[in-house]
């Protein structure tokens, strides 16, 4: 009982991790039509700012705020720089360019911070257990990413549903000349959309970082994952992405959890517990190819043209 | 058509340094250049497949380095449970890739653009994670191939020159399939859903049949790149279809040139060379190729035969 709560509440927190990475994925997607690969590289960067800055300013909160701050900075001048010139382009353009990219980021962190990870130290008083029923504790550092998250996705639906700038967002996704004819800076709103997506890349990654370690590659696999849920979810929508991402968080950890013991019923030990990793990683795949042969534009097609 | 280009003439320039390559490395003594370039040979083996599916036929595949797992393992896991003859490795890897293309390529055609693109993905990294849970052929860490191909006297897979000919003729077999391929009746009709897939179920072609078939053919030819990579390897592990495998491989698709016959060869020439030349001046060649990669995205339209052939116009 004890672990099937705990393994529940994993997986909550590891969607709603997710959700963070597949939100501005997909806000990306949807609105500017760019297929970005270097999203899971903002992930990976919010991660290690946050535990270089932890670590010069001796406080974990005040790092992850310089971090998260750093991150948009980034994401924005990504945007500038490289990204903005490939809007409107061929998808498979956008795959070769953020890949490239994807090569850049993962040298420079070598060359930066070295190839040896880096870890990000908890404070004390997030590693205290917290009483969540009677007699189940839970870590408060995953109870404070849940929070985190569940406000984060709030604050992303209010803000792109009632509000002037999420009506514009909304707007440039549906008709971007018809909303630069109405005098809109619609390359503005773009690289804010941009720097948002990047920022919550970057707050993903530097709320996973205690957890596992930081390390060059690490926003890789789990950019596969993101991609999985935006087309689970259907590209561009947010709520989709939201369901798909619990989905996906509850296959994945769950999987992880318990098949080990459902396969030893009928392998042997070893082989059980090498073959369980791979058949939950491989659900998820399993799900996607599911959900696209029976509705091919996603569980939630966002609502275009 | 002009009898001679600029595209014409380097292509034929580095098919002769292909064909002499070991002669080169004979009189110069220099024998990592033919490991180098039996690599190079054979992936853009691969690249050409790829070329098949993604210039001529529109279908942009994110997963096509599964079939050089597949090949791959098939030779692999073929010798280790003691079956070394080449005329039972090579077909089985072809037939597995082809039975595995036929069934994610009917699944997969039923989407199209980027859900096409993730959906190969996903299928690829299904294979990959399958692959990882093989305890007996070595799971993560992959598997040793101990015994090249056996071809009972008929060309030994262990001599490197031979070995060397071997890959490039399967090369040049495939170039001239996908010649044939794209200027015969069913190429054109692939070409044309390419350009416009309504007009063409409008005129009475059924579009998923002959996608679906060009699919196939196009994961056959890059299950033999596998089979060829176990035995220069002499290793296999999931890592040989890994994402970013596939990565590369559109890249050199991309870089030579999409929709020509020779662009994804000189497009894999190009691009291992980089690498191999980038690694050898600076231990972070990435920080060079990742940017390099985005500037040729944005200004080098058409890959290195589109600029060839600008440069024959100019």
């Amino acid at each position: 009982m004890l672990l099937v709560v705990e393994q529940f509440l994993n997986g909550l927190q590891f969607g709603l991790l997710l959700f963070l990475l597949a939100a501005g994925l997909t806000l990306v997607f949807g609105i500017m039509d760019l297929v970005n690969l270097a999203h899971g590289s903002l992930y990976m960067m919010g991660a290690y700012f946050a535990a270089t800055f932890a670590a010069w300013s001796g406080s974990f909160l005040l790092g992850a705020l310089l971090a998260l701050g750093a991150t948009l900075v980034l994401g924005i001048v990504l945007e500038i720089s490289a990204l903005r010139h490939l809007y409107g382009r061929d998808h498979l353009d956008h795959v070769l360019a953020t890949f490239g990219l994807i090569l850049f980021f993962n040298e420079a962190v070598r060359l930066i911070w070295g190839p040896a990870g880096l870890a990000l130290p908890l404070p004390a008083w997030l590693t205290v257990p917290v009483p969540i029923l009677p007699g189940i504790h839970y870590p408060a550092y995953r109870l404070a990413i849940i929070v985190v998250a569940l406000l984060v996705a709030l604050l992303l639906y209010l803000g792109v549903m009632r509000t002037r700038i999420g009506m514009l967002i909304r707007a440039g996704a549906s008709n971007r000349e018809m909303i630069g004819a109405l005098g809109i800076n619609i390359k503005l709103l773009y690289t804010l959309v941009f720097g948002l997506g990047a920022a919550l890349a970057g707050l993903a990654g530097m709320m996973q970082a205690p957890i596992l370690t930081v390390q060059i590659g690490m926003g890789e696999n789990i950019l596969i994952l993101a991609f999985v849920i935006i087309v689970i979810g259907g590209i561009g929508s947010i709520r989709g992405a939201f369901l798909a991402a619990i989905f996906v968080g509850m296959i994945d950890t769950l999987g992880r959890a318990f098949l080990p013991n459902l396969l030893r019923q009928v392998l042997s030990g070893a082989a059980a517990s090498t073959a369980a990793p791979a058949l939950s990683s491989m659900l998820i795949y399993l799900l996607m190819a599911i959900v696209l042969v029976v509705r091919p534009e996603g569980l939630f097609p966002a609502n275009r043209r | 058509m002009k009898a001679f280009t600029v595209s014409k003439a380097v292509t034929a320039l580095m098919l002769a340094g292909l064909l002499l390559l070991p002669l080169y490395s004979y009189l110069s003594g220099n024998i990592f250049i033919m490991t180098l370039f039996t690599r190079i040979v054979i992936l853009a083996l691969a690249a050409a497949s790829l070329n098949l599916i993604m210039g001529f036929g529109g279908m942009m595949s994110f997963g096509h380095a599964v079939y050089l797992g597949i090949g791959g393992y098939a030779v692999g896991m073929l010798a280790q449970e003691g079956t070394g003859s080449g005329f039972i490795q090579f077909p089985v890897a072809l037939a597995a890739s082809a039975i595995y293309a036929l069934v994610i390529g009917a699944l997969s055609l039923r989407t199209r653009g980027v859900y096409f693109i993730m959906i190969t993905l996903a299928f690829a990294q299904m294979a990959y994670y399958v692959a990882s849970g093989l305890a007996r052929y070595g799971g993560d860490d992959g598997l040793t191939v101990y015994k090249r191909s056996d071809f009972s006297g008929l060309i030994n897979l262990s001599n490197r020159t031979q070995f060397y000919y071997l890959c490039l003729a399967c090369l040049f077999a495939v170039i001239f399939l996908i010649w044939r391929i794209v200027n015969s009746r069913f190429g054109l009709v692939v070409q044309g859903l390419r350009s416009n897939e309504q007009r063409m179920q409008a005129i009475g072609f059924p579009a998923k049949r002959y996608q679906l078939v060009c699919f196939v053919i196009s994961g056959t030819m890059c299950g033999l790149a596998g089979a060829l990579l176990a035995n220069n390897t002499d290793f296999v592990s999931p890592a040989m279809m890994y994402w970013t495998r596939s990565g590369d491989l559109m890249v050199m698709v991309i870089l030579g040139g999409m929709g020509t016959l020779f662009g994804p060869v000189m497009g894999a020439v190009v691009y291992l060379l980089l690498e191999e030349f980038l690694s050898q001046i600076t231990e972070y060649w990435a920080l060079i190729m990742g940017p390099l990669l985005l500037l040729i995205v944005l200004f080098g339209r058409g890959g290195i035969m589109g600029l060839l052939g600008r440069l024959n116009r100019g």
